[in-house]
């Protein structure tokens, strides 16, 4: 039933009678009967609001029928409302305690200052971040030496192993022959102007051995387990399973991060191993298929073109990349504040972060490789 | 409190609800009227839970009618379902707030979705429901996480009212507060229930809020609601769960408990 309100201007006061259903369906109609009286200049007789043939009553209409009467109220003097049924009464009157006290004040801000501010903030944050790290490394040093006098904690390393290691298999092996069959073909494309084709060879051994392998492979680490193992310890967190635990007596660290660390440390370098094997597999496939090289020959000259250096420049890398990956998914698992939102920040951190530290650590190691000469 | 007249608002039939080999419901079937606040009493997982999840449409069931105002839902079209939904406020037993929005955007959020109202408004009904509710102006600033236990329930259930709803199911509303917030949260839902009109479908273990706000109460065991009526029903139930549960020594003490009013 539509809502009305009808507003009759008599000789002594002004008389306003609502009728049909003031509710919430009906809100947005509601607002356009109710605003123009309460735009009008405050009159200075009395106002009468009828209220007998309203039909239909929720928090909606009373709140919009209080409007009115405050409106009136504070233009002059007080409104009176008549004929309202009476099993309307007991809402317009807790709503009339309703919305007494004005919000706080709020200081309108200065957008450069809030940017300053911003700015001080992340930066702080930065430093913030980057000791949070440090702190967990230290941590779990300390985890480490702990966990060889309770040694049943290594028993949670096997399933993490099948989680991050043994499952990663697949996705890894897939990827990595990809790549190398696609750095394979754009070697043999364009060496082809100069007639180097053959040298694609060193090209493929050389780049995935030394670089390709090793920061392909932690980047999908980074992306698959890195953070899973922060959303679960950020759930963990938002649940109190931590609090939990450390009430126990247990330091989360030795019993969570430990395990999920180590299992890392381990995958990586395995992961490593399988993902170069299958480029150099992927590049010979399309050297034969696109550039007409026999598997053979490929072999005979990818024997010549690489030492074992490369592939323990490349190995070598692993392990410290698994660390970093691990301290930082850690670190920020347990950053998780109480909300979803956080939780979902957090897993992002966590991805770019540890992309972010392979990468400049794998700069660290190019030049320490380059500087002893292998 | 005044007479809830004899019409019924759910009307659930012959409802089986099962999970794998398992029937938790056995054909079940129970009545709730207009303007009655009904309790649900039952053992831990004899399908409390389970039965209020159907009835709001979370959980399929295997057998049976299920009416809200007359409608059966499964014959109704989808746009019948949607406004019966409107007209149906939740409050669930952990709050389930949006825990990336405030206090009062979360109880604006049903207001934003499905009504044609203005920001302004939206945020003066939103905040006098928090009001009504108890909580400060300050408090509608929050987020979930900052809230305490006794807070979140309120704002949840703020947020169950925020379109004024004909129904509101709580799934254990009082559980986790301390008794004195307990009895607090009781009368408001008696206020409430009352200022607002509602019809109250509870679930709930806590004899307090039993005695105090229920007009009647259905005990669900075995898969079936074996007694439905006010607390003499309940005493004169021949169960032997609903006996212990209403001949147990708690139960005892709250019914030889003095009321509040004559302390």
């Amino acid at each position: 039933m539509q809502p009305l309100l009808k507003s009759h201007a008599a000789a002594d006061r002004l008389e306003l009678s609502a009728e049909g259903s003031w509710t919430a369906v009906h809100a947005g109609e509601l607002e356009k009967l109710v605003e123009p009286v309460l735009r009008e200049p405050a009159a200075q007789r009395p106002a009468v609001i009828d209220m007998a043939q309203v039909r239909e009553l929720d928090t909606f209409g009373a709140w919009l029928i209080e409007r009115l009467f405050r409106r009136f109220a504070e233009g002059g003097p007080e409104p009176r409302l008549v004929g309202v049924p009476d099993h309307f009464r007991g809402l317009l009157d807790e709503v009339r305690h309703t919305n007494r006290r004005p919000p706080a004040a709020r200081n309108p801000e200065n957008p450069l200052l809030v940017a300053v501010e911003h700015l001080g903030r992340r930066t702080a944050e930065v430093g913030e971040d980057f000791l949070s790290l440090v702190a967990m490394f230290g941590e779990m040093g300390l985890a480490f030496g702990r966990a060889f006098l309770r040694p049943q904690i290594f028993t949670s390393l096997v399933h993490h192993l099948d989680r991050v290691a043994w499952q990663a298999v697949p996705i890894v092996l897939l990827i990595t022959f990809l790549i190398g069959g696609i750095i394979a073909q754009q070697g043999i494309f364009h060496f082809r102007k100069f007639g180097a084709e053959d040298y694609v060879v060193d090209l493929v051994g050389i780049l995935v051995l030394r670089e390709i392998g090793v920061l392909l492979v932690a980047i999908m680490v980074a992306g698959r387990s890195g953070s899973s193992y922060t959303a679960e310890l950020g759930s963990m967190k938002m649940r109190e399973e931590i609090d939990a635990l450390r009430t126990m007596g247990l330091d989360p660290v030795e019993i969570l991060i430990l395990p999920r660390v180590l299992a890392l440390v381990c995958a990586l370098p395995i992961l490593t191993f399988l993902g170069s094997m299958s480029a150099l597999i992927g590049g010979g496939f399309v050297a034969w298929l696109y550039g007409g090289m026999a598997p053979e020959i490929f072999i005979e000259r990818l024997r010549e073109a690489i030492s074992i250096d490369h592939f323990e420049v490349g190995i070598i890398k692993a392990p410290f990349m698994a660390l970093v990956i691990g301290a930082v998914a850690a670190s920020e698992g347990l950053k998780v504040k109480g909300s979803a939102e956080s939780l979902g920040l957090q897993t992002t951190n966590s991805v770019v972060k540890s992309i972010f530290y392979v990468i400049v650590l794998d700069g660290v190691f190019a030049i320490f490789f380059a500087s002893i000469g292998m | 409190m005044a007479a809830p007249d004899q019409e019924p608002v759910i009307r659930v039939r012959d409802l089986v609800v099962g999970f794998g080999e398992r029937d938790v419901l056995d054909h079940l079937s129970l009545d709730v009227r207009r303007g009655e606040i009904l309790g649900v009493v039952g053992a831990s997982g004899s399908g409390k839970s389970v039965l209020l999840r159907t009835i709001i449409g979370l959980i399929p069931k295997r057998h049976g009618t299920i009416e809200i105002f007359g409608i059966d839902l499964d014959a109704a079209p989808p746009q019948q379902v949607r406004s019966i939904g409107r007209r149906c406020g939740i409050l669930f037993q952990q709050g389930a707030l949006f825990s990336s929005l405030t206090a009062l955007q979360n109880v604006q959020y049903p207001m934003r979705e499905f009504l044609d109202a203005s920001e302004e408004l939206m945020t003066d009904v939103a905040l006098a429901k928090l009001e009504m509710v108890g909580l400060t102006r300050e408090d509608a600033d929050k987020f979930p996480s900052e809230l305490s236990g006794g807070m979140t329930k309120r704002v949840a259930l703020a947020r169950a009212l925020a379109l004024d709803p004909e129904i509101v199911f709580l799934d254990e509303p009082t559980s986790g507060l301390d008794p004195i917030s307990a009895e607090d949260f009781d009368l408001l839902i008696r206020t409430l229930q009352q200022t607002l009109g509602l019809t109250v479908y509870m679930n709930t273990h806590d004899l307090h809020t039993l005695h105090s706000v229920c007009d009647r109460i259905a005990a669900l065991a075995d898969g079936k609601v074996v007694a439905v009526g006010d607390m003499d029903v309940m005493h004169a139930c021949e169960h032997p769960w609903v006996q212990a549960y209403f001949g147990g020594t708690r139960a005892r003490d709250v019914a030889h408990e003095p009321a509040p009013a004559a302390t």
